[in-house]
């Protein structure tokens, strides 16, 4: 699955690289985000365009498995 | 309708009543909240500039970020980062705050003066709308300010304790401090009423994001109007509130605080909305942010201040008889140095990785 970085990001951009990101890997994407807004928002981007989302928090940051 | 739009409609609405309270306890008309205004009251009582009738140091600031703060320590989401291009933020949050006070207003006031039936502030609504799209223009083109890093939690805690300091120095000696006699600066509700509106706002915006750009945002970008529906509660809440106890005035001469020169108070909002939409946030957000341990917000916020008291130290902010010829040009300026932001650091130029 496509891993892409969005740690220290700040919002919109998370949610615009996980877009570009979907139209390039329809399947799915693995998505590397720290902080509280963009786990939120790219959730719920991805739950509003038919995804699922998986969340696993790690020590420093969160994966968000983002598949159909 | 989902969870998150509602629990943006009951803090839009909390907020809108709280804002209206705010007014009608003494803050200024159509003035219940308003973070550059009271931003640049609080630079007035600091000694930042000397206009007599807008100081006083501002319990709604300290409440908003430290509501945050207290509410993201409690839940765990406080984390201390910065480092994302830091000057370009304080330079963004310096010409956010010309552009308010050229139209008179951030844009939690300007909703609140639509509220109010401002119409001078529903004109400015397409500055501020035309704004926004343009600050998404540059996002598609990859515009990014770089990443932040995670910080030592000492640097993410030091706006919120000064906030803290403030407070306590405020309260056991005001005589520090520049308080206007007339004017807006002397119009305020009682401290404990300002400070516990805006401790719960703070709190409840940090909870939902709340942000008007970020609305308008999310709206033209990816069709997701959550948002917007804060905003739109605010609207709702505070034109009622107007309504119930007469504070409704619909026109564009003689509102409170604010001019009718058309062309300035859309270009006013136009840097508003640009700049927040660049920022990732308008002004109330970037309090919030602060509040949660954000340094890069932080700095946003100090170029707010070091930004008003420019505006007014230089004769760049408007007052109730119009725009300044200095204010003008600055405004101008602005929006060409934002552009210039924009094209510098979009993907062509910058990566975002």
């Amino acid at each position: 699955m496509t891993e892409v970085d969005a740690r220290g990001l700040s919002c919109p951009q998370p949610v615009l690289l996980l877009q570009e990101a979907l139209k390039k890997n329809a399947e799915g994407v693995k998505l590397l985000v720290d902080d509280f807004a963009p786990i939120e928002n790219c959730s719920r981007f991805a739950e509003n365009h038919g995804y699922k989302v998986s969340r696993k928090d790690e020590s420093e940051w969160t994966v968000l498995e983002i598949s159909k | 309708m989902k969870k998150d739009s509602m629990k943006l409609i009951l803090a839009g609405l909390l907020i809108g009543v709280g804002a209206i309270a705010l007014m009608l306890a003494g803050n200024p008309g159509n003035m219940g909240l308003c973070i550059a205004c009271f931003l640049r009251d609080t630079a007035g009582a600091i000694k930042l500039h000397s206009a007599p009738v807008v100081q006083y140091l501002r319990p709604e600031i300290i409440g908003f970020i430290l509501g945050s703060f207290l509410l993201s320590l409690g839940t765990h989401e406080f984390k201390a980062r910065g480092g994302s291009s830091p000057m370009l933020r304080f330079a963004m949050g310096f010409m956010v705050m010309i552009g308010a006070l050229v139209f008179l207003g951030c844009p939690m006031r300007m909703v609140l003066r639509m509220a109010g039936g401002d119409l001078n502030a529903w004109i400015g609504l397409i500055g501020f709308v035309l704004g926004v799209v343009t600050g998404v223009y540059f996002l598609k083109k990859g515009f990014s300010l770089k990443r932040s890093y995670v910080q030592k939690p000492v640097d993410g805690m030091a706006m919120p304790l000064i906030q803290v300091l403030m407070l306590v120095l405020f309260l056991a000696v005001p005589a520090l401090f520049m308080f206007s006699e007339k004017g807006p600066g002397s119009m305020h509700a009682p401290v404990a009423i300002s400070l516990c509106v805006a401790l719960i706002a703070g709190a409840l915006a940090q909870r939902t994001r709340i942000c008007q750009a970020g609305a308008i945002r999310d709206l033209v970008m990816f069709k997701d109007p959550t948002l917007l529906w804060g905003s739109v509660a605010v609207f709702v809440a505070a034109l009622v509130m107007n309504l119930a106890f007469n504070k409704f005035n619909l026109g564009m001469a003689e509102q409170p605080i604010a001019h009718t020169e058309i062309l300035w108070n859309i270009l006013g909002l136009y840097v508003v909305g640009f700049g927040s939409t660049l920022l990732g946030g308008c002004p109330m957000r970037q309090l919030i942010l602060t509040g949660t341990g954000n340094s890069d917000s932080a700095l946003t916020v100090l170029g707010m201040i070091v930004g008003a008291a420019f505006c007014h130290n230089f004769g760049l902010a408007s007052s109730g008889k119009g725009t300044t010829p200095n204010g003008r040009i600055a405004c101008i300026a602005c929006i060409v140095i934002l552009f210039i932001i924009g094209f510098m650091n979009s993907r062509n130029e910058a990566s975002a990785k």
